[in-house]
């Protein structure tokens, strides 16, 4: 298949050719050539998406160059593509195409823009490398490259200390996820003697049932391989414990939240599981872990994302928690609505950033949904585009009719969930619909209805105060966030003074708005249209055709389960709606009281479960620490002490030599011993 | 090559240009050492195209019997050595390059060492005799010596006396497990001697008295403490070739003496070597972590790194070994580039204090290109050098012991952190002062000193089979050889029953129903 190739490997040339020329190419051939570029790639990518679906194309590998070749380890790069990359060509290139084209007037203002170009596109090409891998190592390749341009792209504003904070948490996290990948490569190796997908997929259910020496314990080999390799997804995909970087990752630019942070790079983890549920199916014990750790996920950063001020933050938590779903999804073995999921998510979520990116471009930098509020009329497409993408991840849709995207998608998983009695699962996704409902409609009453809030915000001050003064355009980047702990503790937004303080919000412009209305198409559409291809039980074994463990039996069984069950996420959406309602539309001084009845319990959620302090005063503090008290006490003190300085001690006291040495006739000194050592040597030999 | 003495050329060239060097000017000295290690660049060239994969194990041979009294001029190569060689020449040119503005003061006397350096780095590769090895193996650290020593910074007498005692104290014991072994087998061919078998028991008396010098020389902990003092003090070209090549003496070592010549007392030890590098992957990473010092981090990097060396080389696999030799080619490209980005920028501001830095990516934007490059390498991003020679001789190392692979394996963790927040510390925030400011970006000169290793690091991490199939057959000759003392790995996994195991019971269920 010869378009694969220009799919992944266009983005790379425009990435090399637009980050190298730089500033001497100009801003707007770097911009066309990383945009057209992707369009190209999108352009190709639906045909072969289609063409799965419609069931006349087939699995093909097209061989790019040998890579290693070790004793039995043969590695090449090549491309694969069946159903599942499919799948992740058309997300990954239709939503970065698209946020090529957001970034026009997102980053208008902005000096680097050849460079953020670049990024993104560098970025897709290390994304496409990450799907279409054929072998564990070109995997591992892809998965790191990614991160790499994650690294770049939330440090993009590398003059901002939190930006730069923040993308070395979100690398260094990510490797701790990449150590299990790593272990796990290295595993599956010695098992199967190959990295090559099929291979070990093929090999996997014969080798059920082994077991396998590990840090000197026994254990089941299947779960060893499969856990280890988890080990790699949770970091990527920002799971429970691995997941402090997700949030902190949105000091970068907005388009790229939703690019990366939110519709491709985040799921690759859930790609990763879904591409080797194979080896997953033959470790019971491995999904086990997977559902519990999904379904913890799934309720704990819903938690979170309903106490957050920060527009982007909620939205982060909120990809953290549709994660966890995909994530238990796959782990009762539901596969294909895992990647259900993972399709319309990226639609709606990346929906739901760039409108949050329209905001705050509205807004002037402001992130603080406290002092948000009454943009409806202001911004009006940006408020049905988000108010689209809000329907969409709350699941709205009427039973036995059809719905927005996550009405198909996140039902699908609560029901398999169900099918496949993992009661406790099922219970976590209920909840945390619940909340998903709750924190999604909070965000939209916050910004877009009420009265303004404006005139308290410093980034609407400055923004007033320039328009006054010479006009001089306020555009410093490292505007864009204000930590919430700079604003007063609490969460009673309605406190705050209202007013506009003379503030004119502007609709973003025409580049920004198309994405929009493609992306709340998709939100719209993606779960009606599709879902027969990823989950109906003889269409979905049509579509898959074995590039993922495809449980037909599991999909039937969806269909029997009682009504109530069917209804629950519903009954619950509707609920939180009304949560939502009555707290931020109508009694709009319940947040507060809630939050002075419940302080415990509101400064545990608000503060992240307190993740952050716990690792800062676990891991960052004590490796400083541990770091300064080996070198000088170890090095220094010990080593160093008893070592050379000992001996240059003992010598002093008695020696000329190295009294010559410190005086400075190195010369002589290192003459003298090259003739003695050769003479020594031929004396000794010829003797 | 049919009689054409390239490796002796090889030596020649630099020797005779070394001592040349000393009767010229400042200026003359700079374009003769040039010269010199260019021609010796295009000479490696020559070598590697006429180097017969997988044919005879040594090639260009050059035996002179009795030269030296009792040992001969006996020159050859095969595929470690070859790789080894096309380093040093590459990075020499480079070294001049370095110090073409930054040395003032005696250039000849300083180009001339260079030279010498390169002859006898060379000439460690090449020799096939024990005793000329071991002339060219310690002769190598008098020229360092006197470069730290003489164009060193200000604690420079204090780094080359700590250099020069670690490195000479291993080197006496060794020397006389050479003689006993000469004594012994009878001959001094190193071919000979990788075919012959000592006693076990003699095997490890002698495979200590080499590892006292070859860890120091790697450097192991805890012997490494005279790596970061060298480093701070040597001047920038000095620092390239120390880390670029003088610190794969001792892996090559490892590889030519301690492995091939005692097998088993390599089997027997390696809990020692393994024990030795999962500390030093942990304990120097973490403090590299604290360094305030450009120079010293990346010395203690370097010790991380060359653990991942000795842990691949003592793995007795071919993912091991071949692995440890790509650790040991990235690792001499990517340190000696992150050693130029050090000094080109202490050229313009004459600190190497981490804190007085801040913000060059502004004024300084292909610098801040490729030192982001380098610095991605030194962590062993995949498509760089690095990350091959990790994931091989890691993948190795797991086959025998899963938790030192675990240890070693931290080391991407604590290398992504040490080294971004080294990168982000001097290249990303904001300028601080004005001194800082004033720096220009990259002169065309220091862009044709970096773009190069850049081009070869991206090089080895896309299609490292360039560099894997000259030592393929060396790696299967040295494991033929070592086979009969290859430890047991402790995974020791079973056969698969095939049925997939009971807890998920009603899911099976399910499966067969299906």
């Amino acid at each position: 298949m010869i378009s694969i190739l220009f799919i992944v490997f266009l983005p790379l040339v425009a990435a090399a050719v637009a980050g190298l020329g730089n500033r001497a190419l100009g801003n707007t051939v770097a911009k066309s050539l990383t945009t057209g570029a992707l369009f190209v790639s999108c352009a190709l990518s639906w045909p072969i998406f289609i063409g799965f679906m419609t069931g006349s194309l087939s699995e093909s590998v097209t061989p790019v160059l040998h890579f290693i070749t070790s004793g039995t380890m043969d590695v090449s790069w090549a491309l694969r593509v069946d159903a599942l990359t499919s799948v992740m060509l058309v997300v990954i290139t239709s939503v970065s195409a698209l946020v090529h084209l957001y970034s026009w007037g997102y980053m208008a203002e902005d000096p680097d823009q050849p460079r953020f170009f670049a990024y993104l596109s560098l970025f897709t090409f290390a994304m496409l490398m990450l799907v279409t891998a054929d072998n564990l190592i070109q995997m591992f390749f892809g998965w790191e490259g990614v991160g790499l341009a994650s690294y770049l792209l939330i440090g993009f504003w590398f003059k901002k200390p939190s930006a730069n904070a923040a993308a070395i948490k979100a690398f260094v996290v990510n490797r701790v996820g990449d150590l299990g990948f790593m272990l796990g490569i290295f595993g599956t190796y010695l098992v199967f003697d190959t990295v090559s997908i099929p291979a070990i997929l093929h090999a996997a259910p014969g080798m059920a049932g082994a077991t396998i020496g590990f840090l000197g314990y026994r254990f089941d080999t299947m779960t060893v391989l499969c856990l280890l390799l988890f080990v790699g997804a949770m970091g990527k995909s920002a799971q429970l414990g691995l997941h402090t970087w997700l949030p902190d990752a949105m000091e970068g630019p907005t388009p790229v939240s939703a690019l990366i942070h939110a519709a491709t790079m985040v799921t690759a983890g859930v790609f990763m599981v879904c591409r080797l549920s194979p080896m997953f199916e033959t470790s019971p014990t491995a999904l086990h872990v997977v559902t519990i750790v999904g379904a913890a996920t799934c309720f704990f950063a819903a938690t979170i994302g309903t106490t957050q001020n920060d527009i982007k933050r909620v939205i982060a938590y909120s990809t953290c928690s549709q994660l966890g779903y995909m994530f238990f999804a796959a782990g009762v073995g539901a596969y294909g609505a895992a990647m259900f999921h993972l399709f319309t998510h990226a639609f709606f979520k990346a929906l739901l950033f760039l409108g949050a990116g329209s905001v705050i471009h509205a807004m002037h930098h402001e992130q603080d949904m406290r002092y948000y509020g009454g943009l409806r009329k202001h911004i009006p497409i940006t408020f049905w585009a988000m108010l689209l993408g809000t329907l969409a991840i709350t699941g709205v849709g009427i039973y036995g009719v059809g719905g927005f995207a996550g009405y198909h998608s996140k039902d699908a998983i609560i029901e398999a969930s169900w099918a496949a009695k993992q009661t406790g699962a099922f219970w976590a996704g209920v909840i945390a619909a619940l909340l998903t409902s709750f924190y999604s409609w909070r965000l939209m009453f916050l910004t877009f209805w009420g009265k303004p809030r404006w005139a308290q915000s410093e980034h609407i001050q400055h923004a007033v105060h320039d328009a006054h003064g010479n006009g001089h355009a306020h555009d410093h980047p490292a505007d864009e966030h204000t930590a919430p702990e700079a604003h007063a503790h609490d969460a009673g937004a309605h406190e705050l003074a209202t007013g506009t303080a003379g503030y004119h919000p502007h609709e973003s412009p025409l580049n920004m708005l198309i994405p929009l209305i493609v992306l709340s198409t998709g939100a719209v559409l993606a779960g009606f249209v599709f879902h027969g291809w990823f989950i109906e039980p003889t269409a979905g074994e049509g579509f898959w055709r074995g590039s993922i463990a495809f449980n037909e039996h599991l999909m039937h069984e969806m269909h029997g389960v009682p009504v109530w069950v069917k209804l629950a996420a519903t009954v619950v959406m509707l609920l939180g709606f009304a949560g939502a309602v009555l707290a931020y539309l109508v009694r709009t001084d319940i947040p507060a009281r809630f939050t002075a009845t419940f302080e415990v319990l509101y400064d545990f959620v608000y503060n992240k479960w307190y993740f952050d302090e716990l690792y800062n005063l676990l891991f960052v503090r004590p490796a400083f620490a541990i770091g300064r008290f080996l070198w000088h006490k170890g090095d220094e003190g010990t080593i160093d002490r008893f070592g050379p300085n000992g001996w240059a001690w003992v010598v002093q006291q008695g020696s000329r030599v190295t009294a010559r040495v410190q005086t400075g006739y190195v010369y002589t000194y290192a003459f003298v011993m090259l003739i003695g050592l050769t003479a020594a040597v031929t004396w000794v030999i010829a003797g | 090559m049919n009689g054409f003495p390239i490796l002796s050329v090889m030596l020649l060239v630099p020797a005779l240009a070394a001592v040349a060097c000393l009767f010229l000017g400042a200026s003359q000295a700079r374009w003769l050492a040039l010269g010199a290690t260019l021609v010796n660049l295009a000479l490696g060239a020559l070598l590697w195209l006429n180097f017969d994969i997988g044919g005879a194990q040594w090639q260009f041979v050059e035996h002179h019997e009795h030269v030296f009294g009792l040992f001969g001029w006996s020159l050859g190569i095969d595929g470690f050595a070859l790789l080894l060689i096309e380093l040093s020449v590459f990075l020499m040119p480079i070294c001049i390059g370095a110090s073409w503005e930054a040395i003032e003061m005696r250039v000849p006397e300083y180009m001339s060492l260079f030279l010498f350096t390169e002859v006898l780095m060379i000439g460690t590769f090449a020799a096939q005799d024990l005793f000329l090895f071991y002339i060219f193996f310690e002769a190598g650290l008098i020229p360092m010596y006197l470069i730290i020593g003489i164009w060193g910074g200000a604690n420079r007498i204090y780094a080359s006396y700590k250099f020069f005692l670690y490195t000479l104290l291993g080197s006496v014991v060794m020397f006389i497990a050479m003689l006993y072994m000469s004594i012994v087998a009878g001959t001094t061919s190193i071919p000979a001697l990788m075919a012959y078998d000592f006693p076990p028991h003699v095997q490890t008396w002698l495979w200590l008295a080499f590892f006292a010098s070859f860890a120091v020389k790697m450097p192991m902990w805890p012997v490494h403490t005279w790596l970061p003092d060298a480093h701070v003090q040597a001047p920038t070209a000095g620092s390239v070739i120390l880390a670029g090549v003088l610190l794969k003496l001792g892996g090559y070592g490892f590889l030519r003496f301690s492995l091939p010549m005692f097998p088993e007392a390599s089997a027997q030890l390696t809990w020692l070597v393994f024990a030795l590098s999962a500390v030093a992957v942990i304990y120097t990473s973490l403090v590299a972590l604290v360094q305030s010092d450009m120079k010293k981090l990346i010395a203690y990097s370097s010790v991380a790194h060359m653990a991942i060396v000795t842990i691949g080389l003592f793995a007795f696999n071919t993912q091991g070994i071949e692995g440890a030799m790509m650790v040991m080619l990235g690792h001499g490209l990517v340190s000696g580039a992150l050693f130029l980005c050090v000094g080109v920028i202490y050229d313009r501001l004459h600190t190497r204090e981490i804190s007085r830095y801040g913000g060059l990516a502004i004024n300084m934007p292909r610098y801040a290109a490729l030192f982001m490059l380098f610095t991605m390498a030194s962590v062993g991003l995949p498509g760089t050098s690095n990350f091959v020679g990790e994931l091989l001789s890691l993948m190795g190392t797991y086959q025998v012991s899963t938790t030192i692979t675990l240890l070693c394996t931290t080391g991407i963790i604590l290398g992504a952190a040490y080294m971004l927040y080294l990168y982000r510390r001097v290249v990303f925030g904001e300028l601080k002062s004005d001194d800082v400011r004033a720096m220009p970006d990259l002169s065309s000169r220091e862009m044709w000193l970096l773009a190069p290793i850049a081009a070869v690091v991206l090089w080895m991490g896309v299609y490292p089979e360039s560099f894997l199939a000259p030592m393929r057959k060396d790696t299967q000759t040295l494991l033929a050889r070592i086979d009969r003392a290859k430890p047991a790995g402790d995974s020791l996994p079973t056969k698969g029953t095939g049925i997939v195991p009971a807890a998920h019971a009603e899911t099976a269920a399910h499966g067969e129903a299906h």
